[in-house]
C-alpha cells in the first residue's frame, strides 16, 4: 500500500523522524486554517500518489492567505497524469541550504536491506544513478544485526553530507530504519532531505510503501486503507475478499493461483485481445468464489467476454464446474463465458458442464484455443 | 535420482493438527511420504490418524529422527515455526505460508545463513517439492506428476508448476523432481540453488524453469546457465504484459520502475542458450520435443 505524502510524514513523526509542521486541507479554508496555524509563509502540496507534482503545478508557496487561497484553489481538483487532487498538504515553509537523498528498501537478489543516501537530493534518484553512480552511498545492512549510529555516521561521511548536517542525518536515518524495519515498509523514502539554513535536517517529503502482508500487527494502517482512493471495480473486489486488479481490455479473466491468472493475461495478449484485469480466485475455487468473481467480472461495463482458466491440482475441476453451474444460477451473467478446465478430474468437469453449453457458455480443450476464441468474441 | 528428498526422507509437520496442515500431510503420507510426526504446541501426546504429535521440533526429531519439516502455520507464527525447525535440527524446511510479512522473511533466511549454514528453506509462498514416486512434500497433487525422469521443473508459480507437470505427463514425459521456489520477494532456495542440483543429478538430463515478473532471480540465473550449465533448459516466463507498479498475487511478482520485467528476463535467458517459449504449453511441447531427442 502506498502512503500519500502526508500520511508518509506522519508515519515517520510516529518513529521520531523530523519533518515540517503542517496539515491536511480538503477545502481552500481548510487550507487557510493550518496556515495561520503553523505560520507564514507554506506550501501548499498536491496530496496524489504519483511523481512529478512541482512540474505539473502541484506545488505552490503562498507568503499570505491571499495566495494560499489562490493556490489551494487550482490545486484542488488539478488533474495529474490522471490523479485528480482532492486532499492538500500545508506546511511550512523551510529555507533550504542542502538537499539529501535518503531511502531504505530489499536487496532482493542479496537478500538484505539495501541504504541508499546521496548529498545530491531532489532529484529523481534513478537520474542520478544513470548520470553518476558515485553520488550514492549503498549500504547493505543484515537484517538480523540492524543499523546502529557509529554504522550511520560512517555512512553520512562517506556520501559526503555537509560537515554540520553529518550528526543529525545520522540519528534521522537510524530512525527511518526503524520505521522501514518495525513499521513494515517496502520502500522508506526521503527526497529531499534538507539541512535548512538554521543548521537543522529533516524530511521534506515522504514517499512510503507499506507491506500489506505485515497489515496484521498494525491496526493504525486503517486509517490510511480508509483513504485509498482506488479504482472502484477493486474496492468492490477488495470487499469480496479477492485479488484483482484492474486493467484497460474487455476480456474479463478468472484464473486459479496468480502465476496462471499472469499467465493468462500474456496469452489473451499474443492472440491480439486484452484483458480487462488480472483475477486470482486462489485455490479453492468453491461455487461462492466463483460466483464473487463472476459477479464482479460481469460489473464491468468494458467487459465483452470472461474467459475462466482453471487449473486442477488440488482443486478438482469437476467442482469447479459445479461451482460455475450453482453461480450461474444465482446471479445474471450478461457476457458469454469460455471456460478452459484442465488437470484433476477435468474429464468429469467438462462432463459435468457438457448438458449446459450453448453460445454463452463455451469450453474449449486448451489455454490457447480458450484464449483464441474468447477474443473472437471479444473483437466480433 | 532426486534432488533435496529421496524415498528416505523423514518428515515432520509443523501445524498437523490444523485443517491445512492435515489435509495436507495427510495427503502427502498417502502419497507414500514418510511423515513420521506432527508438531503442535499444547497437542502432544495426541495423534492424527495414526501419526504422533509432539509439543516441540526436537521432541519430535528426538522420537522419529526426521530430517525435513513441512511448516503449514499462518503467517505470524510462521518465522518462529522455520527457526524452531534449524533449531530443533531438521535440516531440510519446506514452507508454504502465503503471507509472512517480507521484514520476518528477511531476518529469518539470514538467520538461518548465519547461524544454520547446513539448513536449507524451500519457500515460504511456495507448493513444496516432489519427488515423483518417492517423497512430496506440500501442495502438489501427486497425481499429475510422473516417475522416473528425465526432467526436473523449478518454478516461481503454484499453478504454472501443476500445468508443466502435467503438460509433461500426459505426454509420458517424467520428472526427478519438481521445486516450487514460491513468489515471495526473500525464497529461501532459488533458481540457481535448484540449477545446480539439477545439474549435478545424473538422472535429470533436462531442465524446465518457470519465472515470472519481479526481482532478478531468472536474470541471474541466466548468468549461471552461461557458465556453468551443460543441460538442455526451456524457459517460461509469466507476466508480459502485466502492469509496473502492481504486485500481481504474489508478494514478490512487482515490476519496480523499469526493473523485473518479464522481457528483460526472457531475453537473458535466451542470451544463455535457455529455450525460452510464450506460453506454457509451447513449453511443454518444446521439453517434450527435447527429451524425444536425447
Amino acid at each position: 500500500m502506498d502512503l500519500f505524502e502526508y500520511q508518509g510524514k506522519q508515519y515517520f513523526a510516529r518513529y521520531g523522524i523530523a519533518v515540517s509542521p503542517g496539515g491536511v486541507a480538503d477545502t481552500v479554508d481548510e487550507a487557510l486554517a493550518v496556515a495561520e496555524r503553523v505560520g507564514y509563509p507554506v506550501v501548499v502540496k498536491a496530496q496524489v500518489k504519483v511523481g512529478g507534482r512541482g512540474k505539473a503545478g502541484g506545488v505552490k508557496l503562498a507568503a499570505n492567505a491571499d495566495e494560499v487561497r489562490t493556490h489551494a484553489g487550482t490545486i484542488l481538483g488539478l488533474d495529474i497524469k490522471g490523479h485528480v487532487v482532492r486532499r492538500l498538504w500545508i506546511e511550512r515553509a523551510s529555507d533550504i541550504a542542502r538537499e539529501y537523498y535518503a531511502s531504505f528498501t530489499l536487496d532482493r537478489p542479496n537478500k538484505v536491506h539495501l541504504g541508499m543516501l546521496s548529498a545530491q537530493g531532489g532529484v529523481e534518484i534513478e537520474t542520478v544513478a544513470q548520470e553518476d553512480p558515485d553520488a550514492i552511498a549503498m549500504l547493505s545492512i543484515d537484517p538480523v544485526r540492524g543499523l546502529d549510529l557509529a554504522t550511520a555516521r560512517r555512512w553520512v561521511a562517506e556520501a559526503g553530507l555537509d560537515e554540520e548536517a553529518r550528526a543529525q542525518a545520522a540519528e534521522l536515518l537510524v530512525k527511518l530504519y526503524e520505521c522501514y524495519t518495525k513499521g513494515d515498509c517496502d520502500l522508506a523514502e526521503i527526497n529531499p532531505l534538507i539541512l535548512t539554513t538554521a543548521g537543522t535536517v529533516h524530511a521534506l517529503d515522504a514517499k512510503v510503501t507499506l507491506d500489506e502482508n505485515a497489515s496484521y500487527r498494525h491496526p493504525e494502517w486503517d486509517e490510511f486503507r480508509a483513504t485509498e482512493t482506488e479504482d472502484p471495480r477493486e474496492r468492490r473486489a477488495k470487499e469480496k475478499g479477492l485479488n484483482y486488479i484492474g486493467l484497460d481490455g474487455d476480456v474479463g479473466i478468472i484464473a486459479n493461483g496468480a502465476g496462471l491468472a499472469m499467465s493468462t493475461l500474456d496469452v489473451v495478449n499474443q492472440v491480439g485481445g486484452s484483458a480487462a484485469n488480472f483475477l486470482d480466485i486462489g485455490g479453492g475455487a468453491n461455487a461462492d468464489v466463483m460466483a464473487a468473481a463472476l459477479e464482479l467480472i460481469n460489473s464491468d461495463p468494458k467487459v465483452k467476454v470472461i474467459f475462466v482458466n482453471v487449473f486442477g491440482g488440488i482443486t478438482r475441476v469437476d467442482e469447479v464446474a459445479t461451482g460455475v453451474l450453482e453461480a450461474l444460477g444465482r446471479v445474471t451473467i450478461t457476457s458469454p463465458i469460455v471456460l478452459r478446465l484442465d488437470g484433476t478430474n477435468a474429464v468429469e468437469g467438462r462432463a459435468i458442464l457438457a448438458p449446459h453449453l450453448s453460445d454463452t457458455l463455451i469450453t474449449e480443450p486448451t489455454m490457447l484455443d480458450a484464449a483464441r476464441r474468447a477474443v473472437a468474441i471479444a473483437n466480433a | 535420482m532426486s534432488i533435496f528428498v529421496d524415498e528416505n526422507t523423514t518428515v515432520i509437520v509443523q501445524g498437523l493438527t490444523g485443517g491445512q496442515g492435515r489435509f495436507h500431510g495427510l495427503r502427502n503420507r498417502d502419497y507414500g511420504t514418510r511423515v513420521v510426526a506432527g508438531v503442535t504446541p499444547g497437542k502432544g501426546g495426541s495423534d492424527v490418524e495414526g501419526i504422533p504429535v509432539y509439543n516441540t521440533v526436537r521432541e519430535a526429531v528426538d522420537a522419529t529422527g526426521a530430517t525435513a519439516s513441512f511448516v503449514v502455520v499462518p503467517p505470524p507464527f510462521a518465522a518462529g515455526a522455520i527457526m524452531e525447525a534449524a533449531e530443533g535440527g531438521i535440516t531440510f524446511i519446506v514452507c508454504i505460508t502465503e503471507g509472512i510479512p517480507a521484514q520476518d522473511e528477511a531476518v529469518t533466511y539470514n538467520r538461518l545463513v548465519e547461524e544454520f549454514p547446513g539448513v536449507r528453506l524451500l519457500g515460504p509462498n511456495c507448493p513444496g517439492i516432489i519427488s515423483p514416486g518417492k517423497c512430496n512434500i506440500g501442495i502438489t497433487s501427486g497425481d499429475i506428476a510422473l516417475a522416473g525422469g528425465p526432467v526436473g521443473i523449478v518454478s516461481r508459480s503454484g499453478t504454472l508448476t501443476y500445468q508443466a507437470l502435467y503438460e509433461l505427463s500426459v505426454q509420458g514425459v517424467g520428472q526427478t523432481t519438481c521445486v516450487g521456489i514460491g513468489g515471495d520477494p526473500v525464497p529461501g532456495t532459488n533458481f540457481i540453488d535448484c540449477l545446480s542440483a539439477f545439474e549435478a543429478d545424473p538422472e535429470t538430463k533436462a531442465v524446465m524453469m518457470i519465472g515470472e515478473i519481479g526481482g532478478s532471480e531468472e536474470e541471474r540465473a541466466a548468468e549461471w546457465i552461461t557458465h556453468h550449465m551443460t543441460k538442455p533448459v526451456v524457459a517460461y516466463i509469466a507476466g508480459v504484459t502485466a502492469p509496473p507498479g502492481r504486485k500481481m498475487g504474489h508478494a514478490g511478482a512487482i515490476i519496480s520502475g523499469s526493473k523485473g520485467t518479464a522481457q528483460a528476463k526472457m531475453a537473458a535467458l535466451s542470451a544463455a542458450g535457455v529455450r525460452v517459449c510464450q506460453n506454457p504449453t509451447e513449453a511443454g511441447q518444446a521439453m517434450v520435443d527435447i527429451v524425444a531427442s536425447l
